[in-house]
């Protein structure tokens, strides 16, 4: 494919920075995914799908540099009883991290797996690359291609303690690439938590595999380091009957731009993505969704809520894809912003794509204010204005957080929401 | 307790004047109703005094024992004292009931210099008075007004009053949307609210709300301001022979 001068100079230039891992049997996929990315070269601006969200500082070969923020808050999932696994910018720390051990599934590192019959060997990388079509995602080759470390998880049984992957950020011009392979196993069970800031710049896949009547469930939040730039993709296959429920919140951040492929294989599958973000003055978050029904009888839901201040950008771009012969599929889709001030900015680009005659399919797309009425009625009840809007601002969020299984860690993102409304008080 | 001056008030937004100088007194321990025709200033009265936006006062005053009701932002008016039962209570996803209730308590609370109430005692305290207004622990639970049909949001108003415990009680037509036994229960959690230090003010279209809340004073409001203040009789005289025989004394 022939690539415009510049965009292959980019890529050259960032592929010239980095380094390929020698991990043996990763290495095929590895050059395959490196093909790839020479093939369709880095985002940039004229691409349609980063119309919204500049990919330069995302593609500069060096990362930008990004401070260190002096955190005081009590770690997250603090109480949740889990096994814990710490990178520290992008690297891998032992002594931090639990064992890597755990009843119903076994847990690896990329970086150490180094059988050849792994059975990640025909894994890594195959998710992400089903997800470079119909719209390329170069930063995924990029990510599969060079990655440095991660886990791999490979899900038996119906495992409870919750797999807590920890992100720690503490060099301001860190720049990490992660991979993450998840195989589930049909009925198995598995809770993946992440939170942290990661790195100045952070890159990262993650690909899960969720066999039939198997049930995963990812709740994710994404650091409040205001300097840090994140791109992340999860790429996630579902076979029938099977469940998968990711939210994700976003607190400050310079850039962050995520990317949920997902792909309903098996009939009467459930799909649900979601995520809450709440972003004040130099914060751009961009949520891009694709998600594809190729079975009978599938449920997807995307509810994306963004709360903007003094000049804070959000962009939606979701996509609902009902191949012909996925019917009864039911398909929604709600992306809403909730303005601030008159500085903010919502972007979104919702769609919907369809190939089978019976179908239940929705979405819809809101910009707006605090509801005037509802203000006055809390504070008719003597809560101050300031009080008022964050409750509000709250319950313009409550539909996201809902997807949350678990009331414990709904309760949790409602503090830490709160915890923020509380020091971004106009 | 309440005392009203003169008050003028017209919309922000266009020159349309809805209070024409409206004096009223109303004393602690007493019950005052004021009804009238549609339109003629009821809810913008209570509107006004709670302090909700779109509304301008051209002249006169609001005060709350001797506090200039009309300087004050909403939080503060009811920290003061000051509740409104909304004629239609919003509907808030996302926010639990409970957390609504307390939040709102325990702000007025601070805002007086008190202390919060502890979170076992709010429940024990909510949960008493909960019972009395048939309202279940479910209703507690759910998100603010939501789902709740019109008698259960009249009542989960009732029970706000009953937690914040205010000295002037404003009631906007509670008793519409109404059957006649949600009416009876509303009306009881009012009337176990009344005592020496606390004041009604009860806007209601309808005599029948009056049967079970007994007025001490009946006001007749047309076309911003009171026309006519009476006794109970007041209510009854409406009832039977509607408004156009007072307007037209009084005209």
């Amino acid at each position: 494919m022939a690539q415009p001068a510049t965009q292959l100079t980019a890529t050259e230039a960032m592929i010239a920075e980095l380094q390929m891992p020698d991990t043996g049997w990763s290495k095929a996929a590895r050059a395959d995914a490196l093909g790839r990315l020479r093939a369709m070269g880095l985002p940039e601006r004229r691409d349609e799908y980063w119309k919204y969200t500049r990919p330069d500082t995302l593609i500069a070969p060096v990362a930008p540099k990004a401070a260190v923020f002096d955190n005081d808050e009590k770690p997250l999932f603090d109480d949740v009883d889990r096994l814990k696994i710490v990178f520290v910018d992008g690297v891998f720390d032992a002594d931090a991290s639990d064992d890597l051990t755990g009843e119903g599934l076994t847990i690896e590192r990329l970086a150490t797996a180094t059988s050849d019959l792994h059975w990640a060997r025909d894994f890594y990388g195959m998710l992400e690359t089903n997800g470079q079509t119909p719209v390329a995602r170069p930063l995924a080759a990029l990510n599969t291609a060079f990655a440095t470390d991660g886990v791999l998880i490979h899900v038996t049984g119906v495992v409870s303690r919750p797999v807590s992957l920890i992100y720690r950020h503490l060099s301001e011009s860190s720049d990490a690439i992660l991979h993450h392979c998840i195989k589930m196993e049909p009925g198995s069970e598995l809770t993946v938590l992440e939170n942290g800031p990661a790195a100045a710049r952070f890159n990262k896949v993650m690909e899960v595999d969720v066999a039939d009547s198997a049930t995963f469930h990812h709740v994710r939040t994404q650091g409040r380091d205001h300097e840090r730039r994140a791109a992340t993709h999860i790429f996630a296959r579902l076979g029938a009957e099977s469940l998968f429920k990711s939210f994700t919140l976003t607190v400050n951040g310079v850039l962050t731009r995520n990317e949920c492929v997902i792909e309903l294989t098996g009939d009467d599958a459930s799909a649900h993505v979601a995520g809450a973000c709440v972003g004040d003055g130099v914060f751009h978050h961009d949520d891009t969704v694709f998600v594809t029904h190729d079975a009978v009888n599938c449920e997807s839901r995307q509810v994306f809520k963004k709360v903007l201040r003094n000049g804070a950008v959000g962009v939606f771009q979701g996509k609902i894809l009902v191949k012909a012969g996925a019917q009864k599929t039911d398909g929604y889709q709600i992306s809403q912003s909730l303005l601030l001030d008159e500085d903010s900015q919502f972007l979104a680009k919702p769609e919907l794509e369809i190939y089978a005659d019976d179908v239940a399919c929705s979405h819809g797309s809101t910009s707006g204010a605090i509801d005037e009425d509802a203000l006055f009625y809390l504070r008719a009840r003597g809560i101050t204005k300031a009080e008022a809007t964050n409750l509000l601002t709250l319950s313009f969020l409550a539909e996201a957080v809902e997807e949350i299984a678990s009331e414990e860690m709904r309760d949790e993102i409602n503090s830490r929401v709160a915890a923020w409304l509380e020091r971004h008080r106009s | 307790m309440l005392s009203i001056k003169n008050l003028n008030v017209k919309l922000e937004e266009e020159d349309k004047i809805i209070l024409k100088g409206v004096d009223l007194e109303v004393e602690a321990g007493k019950v005052h109703a004021i009804m009238g025709p549609n339109g003629s200033g009821k809810s913008t009265l209570s509107y006004v005094l709670s302090g909700k936006g779109g509304y301008e006062v051209t002249g006169g005053s609001a005060e709350l024992e001797g506090k200039d009701l009309l300087e004050m932002e909403p939080e503060d008016r009811a920290a003061a004292g000051l509740f409104l039962a909304f004629q239609y209570p919003v509907e808030i996803p996302g926010v639990g009931n409970m957390t609504f209730l307390r939040t709102a308590v325990n702000a007025q609370r601070k805002s007086r210099g008190e202390e919060e109430m502890s979170a076992a005692e709010f429940l024990k305290v909510v949960r008493a008075k909960a019972k009395d207004l048939k309202i279940d622990a479910d209703m507690l639970k759910r998100p603010v007004n939501m789902g709740f049909s019109g008698g259960e949001k009249k009542r989960n108003e009732i029970l706000q009053m009953a937690m914040l415990e205010p000295k002037m009680c404003i009631l906007d037509e509670t008793d519409s949307g109404l059957d006649v036994d949600a009416m009876k229960l509303v009306a009881d959690g009012v009337n176990a609210l009344r005592s020496e230090g606390r004041a009604f003010l009860v806007i209601t279209h309808y005599q029948r709300l009056l049967d079970h809340i007994k007025p001490d004073v009946v006001h007749i409001m047309a076309d911003g301001r009171i026309v006519k203040t009476g006794g109970p009789e007041l209510a009854l005289e409406v009832e039977n022979n509607g408004y156009a025989d007072i307007l037209a004394e009084v005209a």
